[in-house]
């Protein structure tokens, strides 16, 4: 039923798209052109590649174990076109959502207009970065059952969502995470804390996600890493600055819609390979000679020597990939409770009108996640058995190039044109994936210094709807400017650290503040302060001094070992035989590494800390200041509103009021 | 600020509002533990008891792999349960407490 009606929204936008760009050529053509255009310029050698690929492709399937060396290349016709028909329909609602948007209300909350379903598709939209789509059935497809165990934190971490925060914040809050925490406490010191708090957050989701971006177009298409993020960026400050939430909103649905079709499509064409049944499935998994040989390999890392079915069988075990329990246990806290204390996650609360709107949008939104995530499953083992882990290494060492390459070997299974094209489509839903996130992510960060920071501590509230929505406009242009720029100067980074940083953060800051100030009437404004800023400092600090960091003498101490294992394979050759290229790169690169010297950024020869993520620390921490700030200062005035506060969020009374105000 | 004005502490101890929120408080924090417990016990177990994850249920799918496809189907299954009590239970005392309430 609600595949159906997204069909029609989706129908319906497409024929709104075709109408405003029959309408407005100039203004849809400004942000598409972009990319289109700069892609011939720099990438004449690519294309002939392509046509070359497109030869030898067909000849080289039948054996496809044989040749392990792999190539992902585009079509670059089709993919633009796909391309273009996103940013065309992207933007079709972008011009009737701007044409809504007249007030505060309808800017940051689509004035409490989209219905539960409707929500329930944005927040699987909002939430479903390219990560879980490319990144977790890459990790299956190379790690198997790690890959798998991975993914189930991201939706237990709804339950929380839908417990605890979507009804209570539906009830009690306006706009952002400082309507919610302000409510009996010192509005500005706590509006001002908490909109750094999310800039904070939603800055370091934004960094991972634009690099991710810049990367996977200069991948996919060619496009230059500058480029892409340009592009990238300017559709996302559109999206924002003209159509606020409802556009947003509509991106976050329309994607959503497209990355289940894609998913749907791949799931049914690798069950179809295996005759439908499951039993098959996972017995062709264990019995294939490349998994075995794959599994060989990473067993011995430990020493363990494994072939044939044993090698097959583990594959479907634990431990290929996660091998620090603690750093699971705290990553999966950060989900568990951060999610709910994402700013770009909660705000999505306020768009309903109703708390079982709320309730009915997060439960519509697990079956989506939940599904997306049982569907990887079939595309990361189908991945394996289809392209083998050494073709999918070849092509990207992380395997986040699986689905893509998967999506073009079973088209091209049925119809060469067909493997063009459902690359073209599965890229396409790469960057609409792409948008969705970041748009919300910009409109989150906005929010909250437009909303809490210029209208609320500087303005004192006093500014009509105009100025608000002005101010709105401007601050998310800036935001998304300060992203693009962020998405260029990081481009060398390390920033892969940076979405599980977020996490953390909204675990260990934001949520814990968000759970006292709607459930605990001793709560007030000192809780607030204390705990934000401990919890977040915590989890930044500890990331600042955990093994995410550079250490160079690390690197040295290990690049010494890869030298010596490498010179001993070297002496173990017969005479006259050299290294593979390969080798021979592997043994320069530790040489030069091998003499690296100095300290990490915050000039550390080795970890303090020995976890990635730092959760398990600094959520208890979070919650501790908080606790403690809150008992040192009490405030009578906060314990008498606790009374308000606590009606409003179980039963909505007075609710109505914040939504017209 | 020309709301109209409640007087929250007399709703608050309304024996309807009492009545909810008690009944609110028991089944969300219960569930929530129930379902971190549930969820952990894979990451933990998957760490400290890998032999038990290994055991084969149905031809070469183990234990392991049964145990967090069935971590999906639980926490679906905590949300429709959720969905069936609040719109039977939380939701009619809601409306009822507004009727008394004459709002």
């Amino acid at each position: 039923m609600t595949m159906k009606k997204i069909i029609i929204a989706a129908t319906l936008a497409l024929s709104v798209a075709a109408a405003a760009f029959a309408e407005e050529p100039s203004k849809a053509a400004a942000p598409g052109s972009a990319p289109a255009l700069s892609a011939p310029a720099g990438q004449a050698a690519p294309v002939v590649a392509t046509a070359q690929a497109q030869t030898t492709a067909p000849a080289a399937a039948p054996a496809p174990s044989s040749g392990q060396k792999r190539e992902l290349k585009t079509n670059k016709v089709i993919t633009l076109s796909m391309f273009s028909v996103i940013i065309a329909l992207t933007l079709g609602v972008v011009i009737w959502a701007a044409k809504q948007t007249k007030t505060a209300s309808d800017f940051y909350a689509a004035g409490g207009g989209i219905t539960g379903t409707q929500n329930g598709w944005a927040i699987a939209g909002d939430y479903m970065s390219a990560a879980s789509f490319l990144g977790i059935s890459g990790l299956i497809s190379l790690y198997g059952y790690d890959g798998f165990m991975y993914s189930v934190g991201w939706l237990v971490a709804y339950i929380t969502v839908l417990l605890i925060v979507a009804e209570p914040c539906r009830n009690a809050g306006k706009y952002t995470l400082g309507d919610i925490l302000s409510f009996r406490t010192s509005p500005k010191p706590v509006r001002a804390i908490a909109a750094i708090s999310t800039v904070a957050v939603s800055t370091f989701y934004l960094t991972a996600q634009m690099v991710g971006a810049g990367k996977l177009m200069a991948l996919l298409i060619g496009i230059p890493y500058k480029t892409s993020i340009i592009g990238v960026g300017v559709l996302m400050v559109g999206y924002v600055v003209f159509g606020g939430m409802v556009a947003t909103t509509w991106v976050q649905i329309i994607k959503a819609g497209l990355l289940m079709s894609g998913a749907f499509l791949l799931s049914f064409l690798v069950m179809a390979k295996a005759g439908f049944n499951p039993l098959y499935f996972f017995e062709t998994i264990v019995n294939s000679p490349d998994i075995q040989s794959h599994v060989s390999i990473l067993a011995l890392k430990d020493g363990i020597i494994l072939s044939g079915v044993d090698a097959g069988q583990r594959f479907l075990e634990p431990g290929l990939y996660l091998r620090n329990p603690l750093d699971q246990i705290s990553l999966g806290m950060a989900l568990v409770l951060g999610t709910a204390g994402m700013p770009h996650i909660l705000m999505r609360f306020f768009t309903v009108p109703t708390a079982q709107a709320a309730r009915k949008s997060v439960i519509i939104a697990m079956f989506i996640i939940g599904g997306f995530y049982v569907l990887t499953t079939l595309l990361g083992f189908g991945a394996a058995i289809n392209l083998t882990p050494q073709g999918i290494i070849s092509v990207d060492p992380g395997g986040n190039m699986a689905t893509l390459m998967l999506s073009q070997q079973l088209g091209a299974d049925i119809s060469p044109i067909l493997g063009d094209l459902f690359l073209a489509f599965l890229c396409a839903v790469a960057f609409a994936t792409i948008l969705a996130v970041v748009s919300g992510l910009v409109l989150a960060a906005s929010a909250a210094i437009a909303h809490d920071i210029y209208v609320n501590v500087i303005k004192d509230g006093h500014a009509d709807q105009h100025e608000q929505v002005k101010a709105a406009r401007i601050t998310s242009f800036v935001v998304g400017a300060c992203g693009i720029v962020i998405g260029i100067a990081a481009e060398k980074q390390n920033v892969a650290h940076l979405v599980a940083l977020a996490f953390a953060v909204a675990a260990s800051g934001n949520l814990p503040v968000v759970v006292l100030s709607l459930f605990w009437r001793k709560f007030n404004t000192a809780g607030v302060i204390s705990g934000l800023v401990v919890g977040t400092i915590a989890s930044i600090g500890l990331v600042m001094v955990s093994p995410n960091m550079t250490y160079p003498t690390v690197v040295a101490a290990g690049a010494k070992k890869v030298v010596i294992a490498l010179e001993k394979k070297q002496a173990a050759l017969p005479a006259g035989e050299t290294l593979t290229e390969k080798d021979s790169k592997a043994l320069a690169k530790a040489k030069t590494d091998s003499t690296l010297t100095g300290t990490s950024m915050m000039g550390l020869e080795k970890p303090l800390f020995t976890l990635k993520n730092p959760g398990i620390v600094s959520i208890p921490l979070g919650f501790m200041a908080a606790i403690l700030g809150c008992l040192a200062f009490p405030s009578r005035r906060s314990e008498e509103m606790f009374d308000e506060v606590y009606v409003r969020q179980n039963t909505g009374i007075g609710m109505a009021k914040a939504v017209d105000h | 600020m020309a709301e109209k004005k409640y007087d929250w502490s007399a709703i608050a101890k309304n024996p309807k509002f009492v009545e909810l929120h008690h009944k609110k408080t028991a089944f969300l924090f219960g569930w929530w533990i129930f379902s971190c417990v549930y969820y952990f016990l894979l990451p933990i177990g998957a760490a400290y008891t890998p032999g038990i994850f290994k055991v084969k249920i149905i031809g070469v799918v183990n234990f392991g792999y049964v145990f967090a496809l069935s971590q999906f189907f639980v926490s679906w299954g905590i949300a429709l349960y959720y969905a069936h009590v609040a719109n039977k239970d939380f939701d009619r005392l809601t409306r009822e407490l507004i009727d008394e309430l004459h709002l």
